[in-house]
């Protein structure tokens, strides 16, 4: 047996039971299972947070695109930055609406702020959505990273089906608190792993990544500003990307709930202080891709260049520990996503939607029997229709995103409607749909999704500003 | 609004300005500072200097609004 395949396993079963150990001794009602009993603190919240976000495709995608496509990779170093300090703002407010009401989900908000649990039913169901192929990508990595890792020594769909079923058992037993137990291996070695080959293969092949700098401007002279090497990706396209990610970047459905586990607002404060930090390791991750561009040139696929890179570079039990960081950087968003869609589906649509007389007993029961049922989706989708989802994905964040006016409008303005944000809704997502499947992605220069968002902000408003009677009923906007 | 509150939306006003709408006046490689092409380095400094800023803020909301029940 190979080295490689040693570490891979023994981090990915390690792992798995750390997760199951996370939720001893706690009774899990959904309260517990789903944030955490609200008692996270700095290091939890930044650990899950940092967690969930920066997944398998962050590395490989960032790489890639730095590989393929030059200057417009670096879009992904600075939306980070601009959505935690969008955070700042929003994050403690939700958190207090959601501690002041008992809120779980994203959804639920929607429902205590427009009063209507069909809005949340819709909610609910546009995100679990956009999840599922979101879920089904994060498995295609790890088949990928551990195939590739171990030298084609394991078949990648025996890679999916091993840890999606241990990322079942843990989210299953302990809810969030087993993402967040998860979290810290992954967090260390992912850094780790990024860390020694980023700065590594800069020295190794250049001596240094000024000279690597050096050597690449000399050879493709414009790689470096924008547009890169594409055509359509210029100044415009990555501004207007830049505000549809930075903006829509908490409205996605885990993300958004994983803020109610925190104890206090001023967690939530704190951590957005400290979350652009986690920014660095895309720097180093965009120097692998530019080395690769220079030593092993034409790659079909840019985002195999860093694992290329990496097996071209290094012995191969350090093969092992990138794909060992690669596994458990898939497996932790994995588990929150699959945690929130069932939520989402076990409380927002079935609950809310079919039976209100539900106890919270048969919910939790019904969300944590959905984990089993939506992991099972996302591997049926990954192992025998790996392309019938790529629309889904490739509309994913611009359809999000349009969740935005009606989150941020209802928490700070007043007069926001639910017929302004159903019908804003509606208008950015249909929106979302026809540019994108239309060819008109990039629309003017500018991305799609950002087009679609604005059109959705100024139908919410104009619609809300119509309905005279919200001036003289009472406030509806939620007291923090 | 209180005057925390809006010094600190002020702060945060600063990424956004310097990492999104000044990018077309930084797309190009020289001068190249410490190694790194011009539109890098500037990105990576303000990615870096965006903790320092809200940090800022925070202090400033804590100073300038009065604290609200049931904080630490």
């Amino acid at each position: 047996m190979n080295p490689a395949l040693i570490i891979i396993f023994g981090v990915i079963i390690f792992s798995s039971l750390l997760g199951i150990y996370a939720g001893r001794r706690v009774k899990m009602n959904l309260e517990e299972w789903t944030v955490g009993g609200r008692r996270f603190g700095v290091i939890l919240i930044w650990l899950l947070m940092a967690g969930e976000i920066y997944t398998t495709f962050t590395f490989l995608g960032a790489s890639g695109w730095a590989y393929s496509k030059g200057a417009p990779t670096f879009y992904i170093l600075i939306y980070g930055a601009l959505a935690y300090t969008v955070s700042f703002f929003i994050l403690p407010v939700i958190w207090k609406v959601g501690k002041k009401y008992g809120l779980h989900t994203q959804p639920d908000f929607f429902v205590k702020r427009y009063k209507s649990r069909y809005l949340g039913v819709l909610v609910a169901l546009i995100g679990v959505i956009f999840i599922i192929p979101y879920l089904q990508l994060q498995l295609t990595g790890v088949g990928l990273i551990v195939e590739e890792a171990s030298n084609h020594s394991i078949d990648s769909r025996l890679a999916m089906l091993i840890s999606f079923v241990l990322t079942c058992v843990f989210v299953y037993t302990s809810g969030i608190r087993g993402t967040a137990w998860v979290a810290i291996i992954k967090d260390i070695m992912m850094i780790v792993a990024v860390a020694v080959v980023g700065i590594g293969v800069p020295i190794i092949y250049f001596g240094g990544f000024g000279n690597m700098f050096k050597a690449l401007i000399a050879q493709r002279p414009n790689f470096l500003v924008f547009p890169g090497a594409t055509t359509n990706m210029d100044v415009l396209w990555v501004m207007s990307t830049l505000l549809l990610t930075g903006l829509g970047f908490y409205m996605w459905p885990h993300v958004f709930g994983s803020a109610f586990s925190a104890k206090s607002a001023k967690t939530l404060k704190r951590n957005a202080i400290i979350m652009p930090f986690y920014q660095i390791p895309v720097l180093l991750v965009f120097m692998v891709g530019f080395t690769a561009v220079l030593v092993i040139p034409g790659l079909k696929n840019g985002d195999f260049a860093f694992l290329t890179l990496v097996n071209k570079t290094y012995h191969s039990w350090f093969m092992g520990f990138v794909g060992a960081a690669g596994a458990v950087t898939a497996m932790v968003p994995s588990s929150i996503l699959i945690l929130f869609a069932s939520t989402l589906l076990a409380k927002n649509v079935y609950q809310a939607g079919f039976n209100p007389k539900a106890s919270e007993e048969e919910v939790i029961r019904l969300s944590r029997f959905m984990v089993l049922v939506i992991a099972f989706l996302a591997l049926l989708f990954a192992l025998f229709f790996p392309t019938a989802l790529v629309n889904l994905l490739l509309i994913g964040y611009d359809g999000i995103s349009q969740f935005f006016p009606g989150v941020v409008l209802g928490l700070f303005w007043r007069r926001v409607t639910r017929a302004g944000v159903l019908w804003g809704l509606a208008t950015g997502i249909a929106l979302v749909i026809f540019l994108v499947f239309g060819g008109w992605d990039p629309f003017l220069g500018m991305n799609a999704g950002f087009v679609a968002l604005v059109a959705n902000m100024v139908v919410t408003v104009v619609i809300s500003l119509l309905k005279k009677s919200s001036l003289k009923s009472k406030s509806s906007k939620l007291k923090t | 609004m209180q005057k925390g509150t809006i010094y600190a939306l002020i702060l945060g006003a600063i990424p956004f300005i310097t990492l999104v709408f000044a990018l077309p006046l930084v797309n190009r490689i020289e001068p190249v500072i410490l190694g790194l092409p011009f539109l890098l380095f500037w990105i990576l400094s303000w990615v870096i200097l965006t903790p320092g800023i809200l940090f800022a803020a925070y202090l400033l909301e804590k100073r300038f609004n009065p604290p609200e029940e049931g904080e630490e």
